[in-house]
């Protein structure tokens, strides 16, 4: 849509929009309107309790006849259990028989020589040795370190959890693949997991299966498949045609086509689908310590309502080493090549089982002997808690004044400005402008679309906190924007920046959102500074990858015509290399503020006052209703925006003839 | 021919696009400006081929002219929106899956165009994979699949994976795949038109071996005519999905059909398509220089008619049935005739 008058178009949406945002108080009381103001009450949509109230029947009075929706959960819990609580005693608590005092231990834990020779081989197996002595490294530093306990307890979560959804989501991505209808059914469904903040997941989930370890692990195992659901049917319908044709002259029957053709084939890809579940899970059994998790999520939990500088920083380590060991490890695994089988006897076939074996062995004997060997040594633990401490007291007593100085001009000038605008927006009008600006860019079905979501928000009476939402993630994409794409630019211009950039954006992308706040908070303390910077920091990455990728995907040729016409370099740029990105900057940008939007949720910990702190009391409160009623306008912003920098980026697409 | 058939394809039609079913039974026989305003297209019109046993043909056009799309309905990989097809009597159409995937298994073997090999099997596996999905024991299978490997001239490369070879080594797993079940009937897709022109002659040099070999029903699709009329004994031609004509490569040059086959078969070089018997006369005194076989291409034969002013008697079965001239033989090479 590209009407007349564009230019004219937007400067009067805006200016209008402006006019009414500043003035929106003088209105109301002139025209002694406040339902300009602020939506009615009794207009409210009854939300709120329709959900408490159909949660309460599931509990209470569901029944599919044969069982009970509790029979239900009840089941799921048992099962997500019981390999939980065998993984617990495998890594940390030792089997034993019996109940309370009269528990008999029966077996020892793994010692932590063997879980560290286990990683280092499996990294080892991947791989090479770097891989298997970046593994086992990492897996020391959380012995030495003193933070092998809470960590074993985060990675029996994530062991349990990772099979579930990789193999929930391959399968259900299977049956998306084989039968359109279900595609169809899906689709919409995954669109609305992927966009509904985290948080908003816990609330329900917390009800249905109560506080504990099992509730945090549903809650992951929901949050981590949808992605790999995606992958599956996209790696699925990747697989050339020729090679299924291939499948099916060979004879194969639907099944064999199925598990010897089209999943072989499309492992590399389902690889990087469980490469995601595995980040993603760790995310979620960091954040899911709020319903019970425990591990390395609750000890960030508690040092930050303690206000526990070093234990924060030391715990946020581990959680980062944890996150590079385990992203490093099946990253190798899904680019990992198939190799010639050794040959000779079963120990020479498998030289890492046998020493696994061996190491388990004999440190299980041994450590019955030497303490030290069974569990790390205290005496040995190095603890960094109080060198963070002083590091940051350090910082604060010389750096304060800057700080300071630089948060208060960035919320005097831009900040505060730019909530109060949108603060002023009367609802009706807000809506309105959603429909308008969505409807010039993707059409009026869009437009229709964009508006009734904005209209669910004011209907449930939310419309001011997600003003602040769409506030402080309109800002947050700002600056990251600003500072992610020169960035990108200059990993594409110039290789070694880029190795070096991109790397790091790397790392960044892997680490759980949960990280991001203990620096912020021991930095700026709590507001909407810190959430700013937070959200910034986590939604920077895609905005420097897209940009590079963007600049990097220019074709050849183009470049050389445009160097042959004499462009100097910074005309290379600006006239060739962005406008054909501008694409890829688009969707970088979509992708910005859908990290933003995920992260301003979690924000809502160091004391923003958006959806996210909506749904952040439901959930310290279990009310379902608030809660859900919450996330759910998060994932409409989040799906208008979506649908609207898509269709800008098709535009774009389309007018380059891409 | 009086070789038997073993694949005939009678009437058969493929048109994508919505209702492209309940269009064919209204108009049982549209012309293509009737399916394109329908908003319908048909991939293949109204085909209909008998494939004998022991022959070589070859399913030629450019791209998009169906003849991918024929094949694949031949082999049921794409099922026809119309048509009989009969495989050793045997209706292939009306037949159940269990059926078709038994026929696939035994007598049925394709070869692709983009090798189409399982990236996650070695050589010998992907060579053994017909057998495994017919639940062939591992070792027999095994055993099968390295007499193919070798046959096609991969021995020693056995434990390589795909990637790990060239693209004509690929093709040659991809035929040693297609070989493993010793199959009656064998559909090549373009196997060699993703591979290099030096390559590509080589390949079809080791396929004349092999069937030199092993007397397959082949049925072979291409788009570049020197392929064709190199390996066929007949050659159908198709435009826009209908095949224009079927004969053998001389009579494509000599007697074309239409137009369309006229223009393709122009810049042919003839001496290459064009045999003795064809452009011989009537035996006329009896001073002769020497003897052709009937058979024989001109191009064969070219050397020895230049170098004497006096005819060669070309000889069939032990009699002389005609006569051959030096004039005869410019005139193929020229272009004349």
């Amino acid at each position: 849509m590209r009407g007349r008058w564009p230019l004219a178009f937007w400067l009067g949406l805006f200016g209008l929009t402006w006019l009414l945002s500043a003035f929106s108080f003088q209105l109301s009381k002139t025209l002694d309107a406040r339902w300009l103001l602020k939506y009615p009450k009794q207009w409210e949509l009854p939300l709120e309790g329709a959900i408490k109230s159909f949660l309460d029947w599931l509990v209470e009075d569901a029944n599919f006849g044969l069982f009970t929706f509790r029979d239900l959960t009840r089941a799921i819990a048992a099962v997500v259990e019981m390999p939980y609580q065998i993984l617990r005693d495998l890594l940390i608590e030792g089997f034993s028989s019996g109940i309370g005092d009269a528990a008999v231990q029966i077996a020892p834990s793994l010692s932590w020589i063997a879980v560290i020779t286990c990683a280092t081989a499996i990294g080892h197996y991947a791989r090479d040795w770097k891989l298997g002595a970046l593994v086992g490294g990492c897996f020391l530093y959380l012995a030495v370190f003193g933070q092998w306990e809470s960590a074993m307890i985060t990675l029996s979560s994530v062991l349990v959890a990772v099979p579930i959804g990789a193999v929930g989501g391959l399968l259900l991505g299977i049956a998306a693949y084989r039968t359109p209808w279900f595609d169809r059914m899906m689709r919409p469904f995954l669109d609305l997991m992927q966009t509904v903040p985290v948080f908003a997941y816990l609330v329900p989930i917390l009800i249905l299966f109560g506080f504990g370890p099992v509730a945090a692990l549903v809650a992951t195992v929901i949050y981590a498949m949808p992605p790999m659901v995606r992958i599956t049917v996209l790696a699925l319908r990747g697989v050339p045609e020729e090679v299924i044709e291939a499948g099916r002259m060979a004879g194969c029957t639907r099944r064999q086509l199925m598990w010897k053709v089209l999943v072989p084939s499309a492992t590399p890809s389902l690889m990087v689908g469980v490469n995601q579940v595995i980040m993603l899970t760790l995310n979620m059994v960091i954040i899911a310590s709020m319903i019970g998790a425990g591990g390395l999520g609750f000890d960030v939990l508690a040092a930050l309502r303690r206000l526990d500088i070093g234990g924060g920083i030391e715990a946020g380590l581990a959680i980062v080493v944890m996150a590079i060991a385990l992203d490093r490890a099946s990253q190798a695994f899904a680019e990992r090549s198939q190799r010639a089988r050794l040959s000779g006897n079963l120990v020479r076939r498998h030289p890492w089982s046998t020493t696994v074996f061996v190491v388990i062995a004999a440190t299980l004997a041994l450590g019955l002997v030497l303490p030290g060997v069974q569990s790390y040594p205290d005496r040995l633990t190095l603890t960094t808690g109080p060198f963070w401490g002083e590091a940051m007291k350090w910082i604060n007593v010389n750096f304060f004044d800057t700080f300071e100085a630089i948060k208060v001009v960035i919320l005097n000038w831009l900040l505060l400005p730019v909530k109060k605008f949108f603060g002023g927006i009367p609802w009706a009008w807000g809506i309105l402008v959603m429909g308008l600006i969505a409807g010039r860019i993707g059409g009026w079905k869009l437009g229709l679309l964009a508006a009734l979501l904005m209209g669910f928000i004011a209907a449930t009476g939310l419309w001011p906190k997600a003003m602040v939402t769409i506030y402080l993630c309109g800002v947050s994409v700002l600056i990251a924007t600003l500072i992610g794409i020169p960035l990108g630019i200059w990993a594409a211009e110039r290789p070694g920046a880029g190795r070096v950039i991109l790397g790091l954006m790397d790392t960044l992308q892997t680490l759980p959102s949960f990280v991001y706040l203990i620096p912020v908070v021991m930095l700026f303390r709590v507001g909407d500074f810190s959430a700013m910077v937070a959200v910034v920091l986590y939604a920077l990455a895609p905005a420097v990858r897209y940009a590079a990728h963007g600049l990097r995907s220019v074709p050849e040729a183009l470049i050389e015509a445009g160097t042959m016409s004499g462009c100097t370099r910074s005309q290379l740029l600006w006239r060739i290399k962005l406008p054909m990105a501008a694409p890829h900057l688009l969707l970088g940008l979509n992708q910005t503020i859908m990290l933003a939007l995920s992260m301003l949720v979690i924000t809502a910990l160091v004391g923003t006052r958006d959806l996210g702190q909506e749904v952040y009391i439901a959930l310290a409160k279990a009310q379902a209703g608030p809660g859900v009623v919450a996330g759910l306008s998060v994932a409409f912003i989040a799906i208008v925006a979506d649908r609207i920098f898509n269709a800008l980026a098709e535009g774009q697409k389309r007018r380059l003839g891409l | 021919m009086d070789r038997p058939v073993i694949l005939e394809c009678r009437k058969v039609w493929k048109i994508y696009g919505a209702q492209a079913d309940s269009f064919l039974t209204r108009n049982s026989r549209p012309k293509k400006g009737e399916l394109s305003a329908a908003g319908l297209i048909g991939a293949v019109r109204d085909a209909n081929v008998q494939i004998h046993k022991g022959e070589i043909f070859v399913i030629m056009g450019l791209s998009g002219s169906g003849k991918s799309t024929l094949v694949r309905c031949l082999s049921r990989l794409i099922e026809p929106t119309a048509g009989e097809i009969f495989f050793e009597g045997q209706n292939l159409l009306s037949m159940p899956e269990k059926d078709l995937i038994r026929i696939r298994r035994t007598k049925m073997g394709m070869v692709f165009q983009q090798f189409a090999l399982l990236p996650h099997l070695t050589v010998l596996e992907n060579a053994a994979f017909p057998l495994d999905v017919q639940g062939v024991p591992r070792a027999e299978r095994m055993e099968r699949a390295r007499k193919v490997v070798e046959l096609v001239g991969l021995k020693g490369r056995e434990g390589n994976y795909p990637r790990e070879l060239s693209g004509g080594q690929q093709q040659r797993v991809g035929i040693a795949r297609s070989l493993a079940v010793e199959p009656d009937l064998w559909f090549l897709d373009e196997p060699f038109s993703a591979l290099d022109p030096l390559i590509r002659r080589e390949m079809q040099d080791e396929f004349i071996r092999l069937q030199n070999m092993l007397h397959k029903t082949i049925v072979f699709i291409t788009h570049d005519f020197d392929e064709a009329i190199r390996l066929a004994d007949r050659i159908a031609v198709m435009k826009d999905g209908a095949i224009e004509q079927v004969a053998t490569p001389e009579e494509l040059v000599l007697r074309p059909a239409t137009d369309y086959v006229a223009e393709f078969t122009r810049h042919v070089s003839r001496s290459k398509v064009i045999r003795a018997v064809s452009v011989m006369e009537p035996l006329a005194g009896d001073s002769f220089a020497g003897e052709v076989p009937h058979d024989a291409r001109i191009e064969q034969i070219a050397d020895q008619v230049e170098a004497s002013a006096l005819p060669h008697r070309v000889m069939q079965d032990g009699q002389a049935i005609g006569q051959i001239t030096r004039q005869a033989v410019i005139d193929v090479l020229v272009g004349r005739r």
